[in-house]
Formats: structure tokens, sequence, C-alpha cells
């Protein structure tokens, strides 16, 4: 465990000139409409990003972001502002500003604050020094030979490592503070391969929250590097993906991102609040098979997704959500929680100080199961068996939600055969996990590339699953 | 008006960065400054659910040092920060390799178009907040009333914003543009007696507070468009002729923005590359990008590199004619910038269009579906099913079936898939109706021979 926090709020007051006394005549000026909650987020994000194309060191880039966002609540309204500028003067006019969502004379007090203890799921390191940017390059320099080796028909490679250090201090009109520094790191590797006229591409990357130490010894560059030029060679030789309904096999990792789409976000709190949500209504009833199990946890080390505390300063947990089959709660948010009498588990997250906190997932994954992989594959006389995919989207009201293969095979007479062209697959949120028929032994978390997107605001999170067998989903290829 | 920033950025502050950069030890050097303002007014079920006003500024820099390169950003305009922000890029450069292509552009490419291309008008926040909320409200309301299977909402919206940028560089260009824009919207969810929701959406989006369209007419349009949906089916795998509605045929268009993007051509990395003077599409298929139209939303009056934007045919009946290219991907590939070159604050600049869209053509929307016997009308597609590399396609979709000319019944939960270069010669229709709602555009057109994967 580390205490990050005490440092954090050094930095705030002592960088950036707050003090406890400002911060509760912010919260005030901001309650004095008659509001009946305020809190104020600060950020100062640091970032940089180094990339290798064509084996040239051809951009480098740092940046420094800092603001406030204040935001007031009052029954299910919500009035924000933000600034850049962070002077007295500025931050009680945004409070201010902020205040006029209520309307009448002031009725909550601000209250002591009580800072959150820090889990101290991440180590933070220093940034930016000489050293380390050499170090960092060095990193892409392996990547970019290591794909390069792998085979002569790679003819392009773009190696880059973007990472970003973010300091956040949160205060509530009822007592909540809390501070954080979150680090978060990335390798990616992308690359063209060419044989004749035939070309394609591979990507593969990952990281999280981590330390230079963890490309040196966990996932080096050349696993990132060999992978993406792995899936570019095999690509070359893909035939078309079949069209129509059929058994698909979902490999273990990434592909866990059927769950965010088909079921996370579907039970975030605020669209079912708002009943907005194909799942709004059905806690307690089986939506999935009772094989599957998925949780949302925000508490694992180092991993994308996972935080101290979320954007609202509460503490991150491990929610289920489906258990056995049966829907068993919502991720929430401070306002969804008060408003829908739920407990808040730790889900509210937002983009940047300019964007309102809303239920976002953190690391979403199903629980392993008991059959082994490849006993799922011999099952299915014909299918497909899919490994790695792009993005995905849902449409939360009709639950209708598609992802994108970037990899997989057909299956015939249970054994896994040519690799075919990317194909997205659709689906229907509350119906498809019930053709969950196998559940693999083999959990395994992705590497540490998502980002989500909701309402115009990116956040990073995780997704896991093992290898799983749906009897049916649609795919959407152009093949017989 | 939103908050406004503490001390007002001039262009001589911006050339000041670039003169300190220079000084630092650059060869050349650009810097770039943005500021932003934003209302956004949420109403939902009647009442106000959110309303946000803020504003936002920052500085870019980019310097040279013989043909290396790198980039810095910040939100601290203080001196400090300003001197952070150079000696930061000045220690970054030294990191980075020669590059040959690398560098601004010559100083005879400069230049803006004259006068300010309509993209600014005060009247955008001209309402009050009460008058904003009133816009928002009654967008949604007019949703709300228009069917009785609509009874829930993700809300109205009135949203208003306005942004300058100056941009400088020590080849002795600097510019200065202001923009504005509003918005409304509403979100309507109609349920079937069976249970099952459908929601969709409409909007206006204009410069100007005058142009927009009417609260009513925004929320009635939003309410066809989701109560059409209602009691959706699935459709067997099948291939028929697929007609794609202007929202969605606009994102077939941002594929092919995609293909022609001067970063995908000179890796190889687009179907598109090394296509120059070749027929990739049907000889009824004309693409425009032309970033001179006044009031328009991809209109500027010089690029992100100081070049003055321009208009130029892309495709040519169906013969492919220009990439969109900035200075870098333009030496890169032996040519000439488009005047494309895209500028944020952090990092090497990119690539983006003007307004870009198809020509359109003689036929009305009904007068395509008319003539197609069993097909679909694709009006919504989900998912990122696009490889530029290759040109294959895949979306999820939803729609309406067509029946003998006529729209039969809504369609939900399949794809719609092809390859982009086989697509491209298969348009057999192009509507009249090119309507610029953003920056891309596109008339109705008809696709043959693509799949549907369904049941």
């Amino acid at each position: 465990m580390q205490s990050a926090s005490p440092d954090t709020r050094k930095f705030f007051y002592e960088h950036l000139g707050l003090n406890e006394q400002l911060l509760e005549q912010c919260l005030a000026a901001a309650l004095s409409a008659g509001g009946d909650y305020a809190d104020l987020y600060f950020e100062y994000i640091t970032a940089s990003s180094l990339m290798v194309d064509e084996s040239l060191v051809k951009s480098a880039s740092q940046g420094i972001s800092a603001g406030c966002g204040l935001r007031v609540v009052s029954g299910e309204r919500t009035g924000y502002a933000y600034t850049d500028d962070l002077s007295p003067e500025r931050l009680l006019r945004a409070a201010h500003t902020a205040a006029l969502i209520a309307s009448g004379p002031s009725k909550q007090q601000v209250q002591g604050f009580r800072e959150s203890p820090s889990a101290g799921l991440y180590a933070v390191a220093g940034t930016g020094t000489d050293a380390e940017t050499a170090a960092k390059l060095a990193l892409i320099q392996r990547a970019d030979r290591a794909a390069r080796a792998y085979d002569a028909r790679i003819v392009q490679v773009q190696a880059s490592f973007a990472d970003e250090l973010r300091r956040i201090l949160v205060a509530g009109s009822d007592g909540s503070f809390a501070t954080d520094t979150q680090p978060l790191a990335r390798l990616n590797v992308s690359v063209i391969a060419k044989e004749g006229e035939n070309i394609a591409r591979g990507s593969s990357g990952g990281g999280g929250r981590v330390l230079l130490d963890f490309f040196l010894t966990d996932k080096t560059p050349e696993y990132f590097a060999i992978e993406a030029a792995r899936q570019a060679v095999l690509q070359l030789g893909a035939v078309p993906a079949p069209a129509g309904e059929m058994p698909v096999v979902l490999g273990p990792g990434w592909p866990g991102v059927l769950l965010h789409e088909a079921v996370g976000h579907g039970l975030e709190a605020d669209f079912n609040r708002k009943k907005t949500s194909a799942f709004a209504g059905l806690i307690g009833q089986m939506v999935a098979s009772p094989k599957v199990t998925v949780v949302d946890n925000g508490t694992m080390p180092n991993r994308r997704g996972s935080l101290n505390v979320d954007d609202e300063g509460s503490p991150t947990q491990e929610t289920v959500l489906i258990e056995n089959g049966v829907l068993k709660g919502y991720m929430s948010d401070k306002l969804s929680a008060r408003l829908m009498g739920i407990a808040d588990t730790g889900n509210g997250r937002r983009e940047s100080y300019q964007h309102i906190p809303m239920p976002r997932m953190t690391n979403t994954y199903m629980l392993a199961g008991e059959d082994d992989p490849q006993d799922i594959i011999r099952s299915v006389q014909r299918g497909l068996y899919a490994v790695n995919f792009g993005g995905g989207q849902v449409d939360i009201t009709n639950g209708k939600f598609v992802f994108s293969a970037s990899e997989a095979y057909l299956i015939e007479d249970g054994k896994i055969t040519a690799p075919v062209k990317n194909a997205t697959l659709i689906g229907n949120g509350p119906e498809s996990l019930k053709y969950v028929s196998m559940v693999g032994n083999d959990l395994q978390l992705d590497e540490g590339v998502g980002t989500c997107g909701k309402a115009g605001q990116s956040v990073p999170v995780g997704v896991g699953m093992p290898t799983i067998k749906l009897d049916k989903m649609t795919v959407g290829g152009t093949g017989n | 008006m939103p908050t406004q920033s503490s001390f007002h950025i001039t262009q001589e502050f911006v050339t000041n960065i670039v003169a300190k950069a220079l000084r630092a030890g650059a060869s050349d050097a650009e810097a770039a400054f943005a500021e932003g303002d934003e209302f956004e007014t949420l109403v939902r079920l009647g009442q106000v659910e959110q309303l946000k006003e803020a504003g936002s500024r920052g500085l870019g820099l980019r310097v040279f040092q013989g043909q290396r390169t790198a980039s810095t950003s910040t939100s601290d305009l203080t001196a400090e920060g300003v001197e952070q922000l150079v000696s930061g890029a000045m220690a970054l450069v030294q990191v980075t390799s020669e590059d040959p292509f690398a560098g601004l552009p010559e100083r005879g490419e400069f230049g803006m178009l004259s006068g300010d291309l309509d993209l600014y008008y005060e009247d955008v926040y001209s309402l009050p907040a009460v008058e904003r909320i009133e816009y928002a409200r009654r967008t949604e309301a007019a949703a709300m009333a228009a069917d009785a299977r609509i009874q829930n909402s993700g809300g109205g919206s009135f949203d208003a914003a306005t942004g300058r940028k100056i941009l400088a560089n020590s080849r002795g260009f600097v510019g200065e543009v202001r923009r504005s824009s509003c918005s409304i919207s509403a979100q309507p969810i109609a349920q079937s007696p069976d249970g099952g929701m459908q929601r969709d959406y409409w909007y206006s989006s204009q410069r100007s507070l005058a142009l927009l369209d009417s609260p009513e007419s925004v929320g009635l349009e939003a309410a066809r468009r989701t109560v059409r949906k209602l009691g959706a089916r699935k459709v067997p795998t099948q291939r028929v002729p697929l007609v794609f509605a202007p929202e969605v045929a606009t994102s077939i268009l941002g594929a092919i923005l995609g293909a022609i993007n001067g970063n995908a051509v000179y890796r190889s990395s687009s179907f598109l590359a090394g296509k120059l003077g070749e027929a990739v599409a049907g000889s009824n298929l004309t693409m425009i990008d032309d970033g001179t139209t006044p009031g328009g939303f991809g209109s500027a009056p010089f690029d992100g590199e100081g070049l003055p934007t321009r208009r130029k045919v892309v495709l040519d009946r169906g013969v492919l004619t220009s990439y969109l290219l900035n200075t870098y991907t333009a030496r890169k590939l032996g040519l000439q910038s488009t005047g494309n070159a895209a500028r944020g604050l952090a990092g090497a600049p990119g690539i983006s269009s003007g307004n870009f869209y198809l020509e359109p053509g003689i036929k009305t929307p009904e007068e395509i579906l008319a003539e197609i016997p069993n097909g679909l009308y694709v009006t919504d597609l989900i998912g990122h099913g696009v490889n530029i590399v290759t040109g294959d396609y895949s979306h999820g979709a939803s729609g309406l079936w067509i029946e003998n000319g006529e729209l039969a019944y809504p369609v939900e939960e399949i794809t719609v898939a092809g390859n982009l270069k086989e697509m491209l010669h298969n348009v057999s229709s192009v509507g009249n109706d090119l309507i610029f709602r953003s920056a891309v555009a596109c008339p109705t057109i008809c696709i043959e021979g693509m799949t549907i994967a369904g049941e």
C-alpha cells in the first residue's frame, strides 16, 4: 500500500494555490442559491507521447492541462461550470454560475472535510526526465525492430508510447474529500503487411496504470510488435467472413468487449433511473445463462480501468452485475444512487474537468467457468472463432449491440480452420447471453487498450472474459 | 456571455511565442492559440436536467531544429507557462530524428481567403438563460406530443459555442479566425404495446441562431424517426439493393475520407493508395472537397499550417483526382499540399476535410425507392466496421424494408457488408437531396450487391 494522497493534496495546495478555506468558500458559493449538493473537481494532467514511424522518431510531444469543474445538484437538476483559470476570483465566479441551477435561499451547510483513504492500486513515479524520455524511446525502437524482423512482408511499422499523470482533488459539500494521482501508460504497435497487391493491417498494444518497468519485464515491446505483425500476416490469407446466424466461440481477454456492449452500458444506473435502458426493471430476472456471472471491478491493481477513487471522490469497488444469469445490480454514481435509493458503487467518472460525471464502467469481466477451451471449440460443427476485436457500440434502448472482429477463424467439424476477414457481430443485449452454453476455465483480462465513449466523453476501461460459446449470434460477413 | 478569459490574447502574444522559440534555438517555429466558450442546456420530460456554461483556452507550439521536430501544449498562459512550453519543446526536439520531409510550408505557399466566410455570428449567445431552456423544452415537447407511444425521452437540448484561433509561424504567417455554432435536438423514446422500446434523434445545427430550424419541426422529425422503428424485426440473410438515407450515406463518405487522407496514402494503408488517375468508382460519382464555402461547417480562411483553403475535385466521374494532404504528406508523396492541414493544440498537424460531399443526382429519394421491388432502406448504422486498408465494410444496421417500391416494415439486428472498392462501382442511383447538416454531406444513394446478414 502506498499513500500518494498527502502528496497530491500538497501539490494542489502548493503548486496551484488552493487551500481548505478557498474550497469551502467555493462550495458555499455553489450552494448559495439553494442547491442540495455541490462538488469541486480539480485536475492537473501532464501527458507525453513519442512515435517511431518508418523507423524514424517522427514525433515527440508533451502537454499540460489543468482546470476545475464545479457542480451543483438540486433534485434531478445539475448545474455545471468549469474554468482553466484557478484564481480565487474565477473559481468563485464559476461557483456562482453553477449555483443558478437552483433558485431560492441557501439551505445546505458545507460539511467539514473527511479525506478518503487511498487503496494504493498503482505506484507513481516522477515524470518527464530526459532519462525517462530516452527509456521510452528505446522501447518503441525495440518494437519497430521486432515487427520488421518478424516477416519480410511487414512494410510499415508505427510504434508509439503515450503516458499521462493525472492528479485530481475532489471536495464535496457533504464533507467528502479525496485526492489521487493516476498514472496511465500505453505502448502501441501498428503494422502493414504487403504481398503483391494484397495488403493487410495488424495492431497490438497494452499497458495500464503502470510504470515503465512493466514494459521491460511484464509485457515487452517485442511481445506487442510480434502480435501486431502476426495479425497482419495472418490477414493476408483471410477469406470472406460468413454471413448469418451461427454458433460463435469467443476467445479469452479482449473479446470481453462483448460484455461491455451487450450488458455493461445497459446496467449503468442513469439509463435505468430514466428507464431508457432495455434492462430497466429487470433486476432479479434471468438475463443470461446460469453459467454467466459478470462483475465490474475498479479495484484491480495496475489495471487501465482501475481507480483508487472515482471522479466524485468515492472509493471504487467490485460490483456484481449478473450472478448465475440473474441481474443483480447497477453501476452508480452519487446522483443516481441518491435518486434511486441504491448504493453509490464508485462508478462516477468523467473525461476531464470540462465534463459532468456519470455512471461508467471500470474493469468489466465474466468469471471463469469449468469448461476446457479445447472442448468448447470441439463442440462446434460449423461456426466462428473470434479472438480479437476492434471497437463496439450499443443502442441501450433497444439493446442491439455490435462489435467488430479483427481476428477470427472458421470452425469446421470442431477444428479451427481458415482466418476470415473483418466482420461485425450483432446481437440483442438482454437476449444474447442467454445463448451462452459453455464457459471456459481460462479467464483473462485484456492487455490494457480499452477506451469507452458515452455521451461524448471518453474514459479508459478494462474488459475480460474466459473462452465462451454462444449457441447463436449473427455474423456480418459477405461469404456463405 | 460565458466566463470570459482573464486577459485578451492577441496575435502579438502568439507571434512572441514564435520569437521566443527562435531565441531558444529553434530554426523554425509555429504557435497556435485556441479559446472556446460553451453553453449546454438539457431539458428532460419538461424539466431542466443540466445547465453547463464554461470557457477554456490553451496554447500549442511546434518547433523545428533543422529536420527535427517536436511539439508541446499547455493550458497555463502565464509567463511561467509559456517558458515551460518553449523549453519543453526545445528539450524534446533533441530526441527526434532528422526527417528530410519535415518542416513548415515554403514561404510562397501561405495565405488566407479574404473576408470572414460567415463563420461567426454573435446571435448564438443572444438568448438569456430562460429562453435557451425554452428552446430545449419546446423541441422535446414537440417530439413527445407527436405520438401517444412516446412517453419517455432522452431529452431536448439547446447548445451554443464560440471559438477563436490564432496561428503564427516563423515564416511570417499570422492568421486569426472566429467561429460560432448552435444546435437544438430531441431524443424521444417510443414504446410498443409489447414493451419493446426504440429511440431516435433529430437535430438542427447552424452557425447562427437565426438559421436554426424551429424547435417544433425538429421535435416532429425526431418523433417520426422514432415511431417508425417500433415493431422492428430481423430478416433472413440475403443480397438485395440497399438504399442509404443521407445520414448514413454520409458515413460512407467518412470512410472515403479516411482512405484519401494523405497519412494513410503515403503508408499504403489505404485501398485508394497509388490509384490517382484511376477509375476507382462508377462514372456517376463526383466528390468534392471545398473549404471555401461561406458559412460552411468545414470552411476556414486558412488551414492548420497557414495555407489558404481551396476547392478540389477528389473524384471526377469515378476517377480519383486528388488526395487530402498537408505539407508533410504532400512532400512524402511528391505532391502539393491541398490545404487540408488540421491543427489541434497538441502534436503534429493532421488532415481534415473542408466541406466534403457527393454531387447530387436528379432522382428524388422517393423515385429511387420506387424502382426497388425488394430491398432495404438503411436509416441507422452502428459499429466501427470499416477497414480502410482493404476496403472491407461490415456494420450493424437497422432501417425499413422496401417492398414493391414502398417502405413496408422496420428491420433491426442485422448487418450490411461489402467492400468499398466494389461498393463505389455499384452505386446504382444518386439522389437530388444533398443537404449540409455537418461538414460532410451525401444525398440518398442506392448500392447493389451488398450482403445482409440476419436470421
